[in-house]
């Protein structure tokens, strides 16, 4: 049921393609995405940028073009690049190698969109379980999956979490995401799972 | 929205839990089901004789058979099939050793069994064939209802007279079971008879439960349990259901180990920062920080002194058993024969320690002669964990792999015979032995 981070990645790839796609366009959008387009039928033209504004009869509606504002083109790239920092977000699993805790490297950029929406919302919370496979011992385990978390919480700290915001907790071997004896089963136990409340 | 309900699913389980460990009352446990895997070739012949019988018997198994088993079990003796006996005696007199050694049998136990007034009584012989002499004369008595523990009583003093070891077969066992149920994961912390018979229920939790510890008297268990939504560390006492919550500091409460007078604990904590060893009083909850270092220190165990500790840490890149002859101690390491060796238990002797090794991809249990430093790979399993010593020394008890889930297993301290103790529901893991109780 559950993606995989390749899966999520590609999941991610097409839709940031999508977003870069709508925000290359300076045509309006509607309402709630171009604020600044759906004003000019109600403002009488008073465009100080090149362009042409065109009035409709009667209705008050009309149809503007023009190019971005450097202030619209600023926004629209925030626009971009939070919606790719929430597309980012939906990635809340992180993996690791056995018996390490060393954060991937594909991990490092979701991990500072997560830090940076923490940072924003400094009501939100987030509960870090650490987990491991189901090979070696469980205490051992239990302290790696622990070592696992308070290295995803360090991350999420250093860019911009406040500490106050995190709790971690290891599970150790004890809650695995899939059962099985493989080595495919045992990298997807390896994990650190954000939960957000 | 989905992890809120998550949250909320975990509360109200927290809640429903509370409530149920209220219910101090031990429920009737899964028995475990033995399974004799494997017979030691150099298990030594030996005849229990169903013994005779008088008055109202209980229901379950015959005492002279539990008996038969326990021996059995132990891998130590190979117990004669009593449809291979040329006569059935109950009393000395009738022994005709001749007989037991054209069967080749090396001793003979023959016994009676009576009901006097609720009271099962148990007079019962030892005799050793080839010198054709009595080991054991002796009674024992016990109330109706509890027929295996007075034939445990009974195998530990022939087990006792033959190999001058105690015997361990009254001794019990405290596991974890764990039921993969489509509403969740039930675990249960139990304790048995060292064959699996008996077991009862002593906490019940839908959130994991682990490392169960024995106190030195046999009647507290100290163990981890999430039941908070996080590890804390509980001192349950057996008989009145009563739990402490020892050890809830923020990060890891867990591993803990009993020192030998029962007055305190050895205990993994990560309150300052990540996983160390600590030895908490119990009476006054002082804590006292016994390793210092950046790696994971965790899985304490006393050495045979009371005085020192093993320990695992990934101090050199990998895990490895460490010991510490005092509080105070520079840590030596005893462990280098693979990258990575865990959670050690040693004998009373304090000859080897025993943990679990891996090699080539599985997970074993091995042990180091403490002298010499050898090291024997014990198991031939693959997915071992959790070794426990019988309070002998003579046996050991870990958790292994089966098909989809896990199996206790009983092997000798040095490899060979083995039997293996599967949950009637689920897996069974976390195996702790209980101490010889006097």
């Amino acid at each position: 049921m559950k993606m995989t981070v390749s899966q999520k990645l590609i999941a991610l790839v097409f839709f940031l393609g999508l977003m870069a796609g709508c925000s290359s366009t300076g045509d309006t959008m509607g309402q709630d995405d171009m604020e600044a387009g759906s004003d000019a039928g109600t403002t009488s033209g008073q465009q100080e940028q090149g362009g042409s504004t065109v009035f409709g009869g009667g209705d008050g509606s009309g149809v503007s073009s023009a190019e971005m504002t450097d202030e619209q083109r600023r926004e629209a790239e925030a626009r971009a690049e939070r919606a790719q920092e929430q597309a980012m977000r939906e990635i809340t699993t992180f993996y690791f190698d056995f018996d390490t805790a060393e954060i991937k490297p594909e991990a490092r950029d979701v991990l500072i969109a997560h830090a940076r929406f923490l940072q924003a919302n400094p009501g939100q919370n987030v509960r870090i379980e650490g987990h491991a496979d189901e090979r070696g011992t469980k205490e051992y385990n239990l302290a790696l999956g622990e070592r696992r978390a308070n290295a995803v919480q360090r991350f999420l700290v250093v860019n911009g979490a406040a500490r106050g915001q995190t709790e971690t907790v290891s599970y150790g071997e004890e809650k695995p995401a899939v059962m099985g004896d493989s080595e495919s089963a045992w990298a997807q136990n390896r994990r650190v799972e954000l939960i957000f409340q | 929205m989905k992890n809120r309900d998550n949250l909320w699913g975990r509360r109200l389980s927290v809640l429903i839990f509370v409530w149920i460990s209220l219910l101090a009352v031990p429920a009737v446990g899964d028995e475990l089901l033995i399974r004799i895997t494997e017979g030691a070739d150099s298990a030594i012949p030996i005849s229990v004789v169903p013994f005779s019988e008088s008055g109202q018997m209980p229901a379950e198994e015959k005492v002279s058979r539990i008996i038969q088993n326990d021996l059995q079990m132990s891998g130590e003796f190979d117990p004669l099939p009593p449809e291979q006996m040329l006569s059935l005696p109950s009393e000395g007199s009738d022994v005709f050793f001749r007989d037991w050694r054209l069967l080749g049998q090396r001793y003979v136990l023959v016994g009676q069994v009576s009901n006097a007034g609720g009271t099962l009584q148990a007079q019962y012989e030892l005799y050793d064939v080839s010198q054709e002499k009595r080991l054991v004369g002796a009674t024992a008595s016990a109330p109706l209802s509890a027929s295996r523990s007075l034939a445990h009583h009974i195998s530990d003093r022939v087990y006792e007279a033959i190999t001058g070891v105690p015997g361990a077969f009254s001794t019990r066992l405290a596991y974890v079971t764990l039921e993969r149920l489509v509403s969740g994961p039930v675990y249960r912390l139990q304790v048995s008879d060292v064959d699996g018979k008996r077991a009862r229920i002593r906490l019940e939790s839908d959130e994991p439960i682990l490392s169960p510890a024995w106190s030195p008297d046999g009647t507290k268990l100290a163990y981890v349990s999430f039941e908070t939504g996080k590890p804390a560390i509980y001192v349950h006492e057996l008989a009145s259901g009563q739990r402490q919550r020892v050890a809830d500091f923020s990060g890891l409460n867990s591993a803990p180990a009993w020192s030998d007078d029962g007055r305190s604990l050895l205990m993994t904590l990560s309150k300052d920062g990540n996983a160390e060893i600590y030895r908490m009083n119990l009476a006054s909850g002082d804590l006292k920080r016994l390793t210092n270092h950046w790696s994971i220190d965790t899985e304490p165990t006393y050495d045979h002194t009371g005085q020192g500790f093993f320990f695992t840490s990934d101090r050199s890149g990998g895990p490895q058993i460490y010991h510490q002859a005092s509080d105070d101690a520079a840590p030596r390491r005893i462990t280098f024969g693979s990258r990575y060796n865990a959670r050690p238990r040693t004998d009373s002797s304090g000859d080897y320690v025993y943990y679990v090794h891996q090699r080539e991809g599985a997970f074993s249990i091995a042990r180091t002669n403490l002298e010499t430093g050898d090291e024997t790979v014990l198991t031939r399993t693959e997915s071992d964990e959790s070794p426990s010593l019988s309070p002998n020394g003579r046996m050991l008890i870990y958790a292994t792999k089966s098909g989809d889930g896990s199996v206790l297993t009983v092997i000798s301290a040095e490899g060979g015979a083995a039997y293996s103790l599967p949950a009637s529901r689920g897996e069974v893991r976390d195996p702790a032995w209980s101490p010889i109780v006097r």
